[in-house]
């Protein structure tokens, strides 16, 4: 009789739970850096203030300061005398009275005013129904006036013009100081908000060994970097909108290009700031390193390039280096596409230029760039 | 059991001047918990950096999983986690985000909330990480780690400056991350990290393994499993140890460099102790101070370099 003998017990030992797998695709890592870099921005207020505030309070306070003054008054000066009353009335009733404003004073106080720049142009009423003018020839207000109140007294005297004239006024948006400085201010927030973001944020994540550790991931280091110019280009669409958008609203400045065209001529800006922005930081390991190298390459362009005054005002001999400035095609592209509502394809000079820049740098920056 | 990590005469130089790896070489099986120990600047931190990749040797060779850094770098980060020595990640992601970004780094990784359970992260999942306490940080810190589902882990120190809890929960961690099939190599300068943690250990000191066994070997080199410390009158450095180490039982003996605290490796106490008292005696002086207890890696480590491990 064969007794069953019960089976030798294997200790009870559970075999550990394998773990459950997802599967992610190529774009995981670029979609999640670019997600969490958005979500880091959107949770610093500083940045927030930087980025959109502040732009905003920098036009505000220049369209204020610069807007269009009511039609220039030329203030004058009548020679206190005899006919000094008599003048008076001439101008008054001529028909450029509204853009003349005269005052009688004692001929040393009215000249004294003149050299001050108090009057523009003192007349001198003289004994024999005659005239005299003195006015500056360097000073272009004082030019004016003077064609202005010879104008009003001859009319006033009965003058009869040969020739029938006749005027339109055109004072039309699109040729302001506030329509030439709205597209420079997007130029320039553009590129310092391309520069700071990125410099500051490689340079923070090299001190925290996060870039450290991201590269002891799988994670791309191409895609690392595309994601951190991409998040430039997305937070660069909201800048451009938010200031063109004021200049329509508060200025009433009229946008003459597509928007689709403005944003992408902005994109391109983008990728060139982003491509230096990378360069600049690739090997700093402290903030201070960063911010020195990245003042010194704006630096120039903040002067030449054409944010608040035109360059042409420089010596034609420095317009070809100033043009082969990012910023300078930036602001230029933008100005033709916002104010005269250039095409894309016209501009495709200084896209290039944007784009040599950019690439050239995000390349360089792949080759130098120190992950440590 | 076929190597998970091996490294031959691996040297590291820096700026051409400062030697701090010289000439290591490690086998690691797989599925072992690994330990480098050794006080600070011993080259831990830089062997462990070679082996992830994340700096290159000046010379010797490193082989994981059978693959080379020079020819397979990207199989080889899919099949590893690392937590550096005090990574900050970023401070206003929350403790799901962090995690859900490491993941997406990985081909196939694991789910965010299984990790988020496994370290117990789960009431924290929404805060944001700059809220998190040191333990939570560290936790953290290895959950980016084991979210890309690693056959090899590598922890550089991933419990200093923890408390004991933490330090405790981290190590429950550990272990069941070793029980699912996975290797650790760990350094540390906690021995009892050291003890209760690893199956077999290395001690490192100026670059080099000075010794290499389970801990209970290394410990059963000291000669004897106990030690007994005592201090008394008369004493002086540089007196001579030699009646201490004719006292029966005794199998090596240590002063200490300041002060008169002598330390003798004993097999069998019970004999030893009175013996002490009774030359103590005859030597007419008298005892300042008496211990008995088990040797520890410490110990080891003392009698191996003359030092302390933690010289703080």
């Amino acid at each position: 009789m064969a007794v069953s003998e019960p089976l030798p017990k294997v200790k009870d030992s559970p075999e550990p739970k394998q773990p459950t797998l997802l599967h992610n695709g190529r774009w995981s890592g670029f979609t999640h850096l670019l997600a969490a870099r958005m979500t880091e921005l959107w949770r610093e207020p500083e940045v927030m203030f930087w980025v959109f505030v502040f732009p905003l309070l920098l036009a505000l306070g220049l369209g204020i300061a610069f807007r269009d003054k009511p039609a220039d008054v030329t203030p004058v000066a009548i020679v206190a005398g005899s006919d000094a009353e008599n003048t008076l009335a001439m101008l008054e009733r001529s028909p450029e009275h509204s853009l003349i404003r005269a005052q009688i004073a004692e001929r040393s106080v009215a000249l004294k005013g003149f050299r001050l720049g108090k009057y523009d142009l003192v007349i001198e009423p003289g004994s024999a129904g005659e005239f005299h003018y003195v006015y500056d020839p360097a000073r272009p207000e004082s030019v004016l006036s003077r064609r202005e109140v010879d104008d009003a007294l001859q009319s006033a005297a009965g003058r009869k013009n040969p020739l029938t004239t006749a005027t339109t006024v055109s004072s039309e948006p699109g040729s302001r100081y506030i329509d030439f400085l709205i597209p420079g201010l997007i130029g320039m927030n553009v590129m310092n908000a391309a520069m700071w973001g990125i410099g500051f944020a490689l340079v923070d994540m090299r001190q925290r060994k996060l870039l450290k550790r991201f590269v002891g991931t799988p994670m791309r280091r191409s895609d690392f970097l595309t994601a951190l110019a991409s998040s430039r280009i997305l937070l660069m669409f909201v800048e451009v909108g938010l200031l063109l958008g004021f200049g329509v609203f508060f200025f009433h400045m009229r946008v003459m290009g597509q928007w689709l065209s403005i944003l992408l001529v902005g994109a391109f800006g983008a990728l060139s700031f982003s491509g230096i922005g990378l360069l600049s930081a690739s090997r700093a390991q402290k903030i201070e390193t960063a911010s020195g190298l990245m003042n010194l390459i704006m630096m120039p362009m903040w002067i030449f390039s054409g944010v608040f005054f035109s360059y042409e005002r420089f010596p034609a001999v420095l317009h070809p280096f100033i043009k082969a400035l990012p910023l300078t095609a930036l602001n230029d592209a933008l100005r033709a596409t916002v104010l005269e509502g250039a095409t894309l394809a016209s501009q495709s000079g200084r896209l290039l230029v944007m784009a040599v820049w950019g690439v050239l740098s995000f390349l360089l920056a792949l080759r130098v760039f120190r992950w440590t | 059991m076929p190597l998970a990590i091996q490294c031959r005469d691996l040297r590291k130089t820096y700026d051409g001047k400062v030697e701090a790896v010289r000439g290591l070489n490690l086998e690691i099986e797989s599925g072992e918990c690994f330990g480098l120990l050794g006080p600070n600047g011993a080259g831990k931190t830089t062997t462990i950096e070679i082996l992830e990749g994340l700096l290159a040797p000046s010379s010797g060779q490193v082989t994981i999983l059978g693959k080379t850094w020079e020819s397979d770098a990207r199989e080889l980060r899919e099949s590893m986690g690392i937590s550096l020595q005090e990574t900050r990640l970023a401070e206003k992601l929350t403790v799901r985000e962090t995690i859900d970004l490491f993941a997406s780094f990985y081909r196939e990784p694991r789910l965010s909330d299984d990790v988020l359970e496994e370290l117990q992260l789960s009431e924290k999942a929404d805060a944001w990480v700059g809220k998190l306490s040191g333990g939570q940080r560290q936790r953290l810190a290895v959950a980016t780690a084991l979210v890309g589902n690693p056959k090899v882990l590598f922890l550089d120190e991933p419990t200093t400056g923890l408390d004991p809890q933490s330090r405790r929960q981290l190590w429950d961690i550990v272990r069941g991350f070793q029980k699912r099939g996975g290797t650790v190599l760990l350094t540390t300068h906690y021995m009892e990290e050291a003890e209760r943690l690893c199956d077999r250990l290395a001690i490192i000191d100026h670059g080099q393994v000075i010794a290499e066994g389970t801990p209970a070997e290394l410990i059963a080199r000291l000669g004897g499993h106990h030690v007994v410390e005592f201090a008394a009158s008369g004493e002086q450095n540089g007196a001579s140890t030699e009646p201490w180490k004719a006292l029966p039982g005794v199998e090596s003996v240590q002063r200490d460099d300041d002060g008169g605290l002598v330390r003798l490796h004993v097999r069998e106490p019970h004999l030893t102790v009175p013996a002490l008292l009774d030359l103590i005696m005859r030597q007419n002086s008298h005892l300042l101070h008496l211990s008995t207890r088990q040797a520890s890696l410490e110990d080891v480590f003392v009698r191996l370099t003359g030092r302390h491990l933690r010289e703080d």
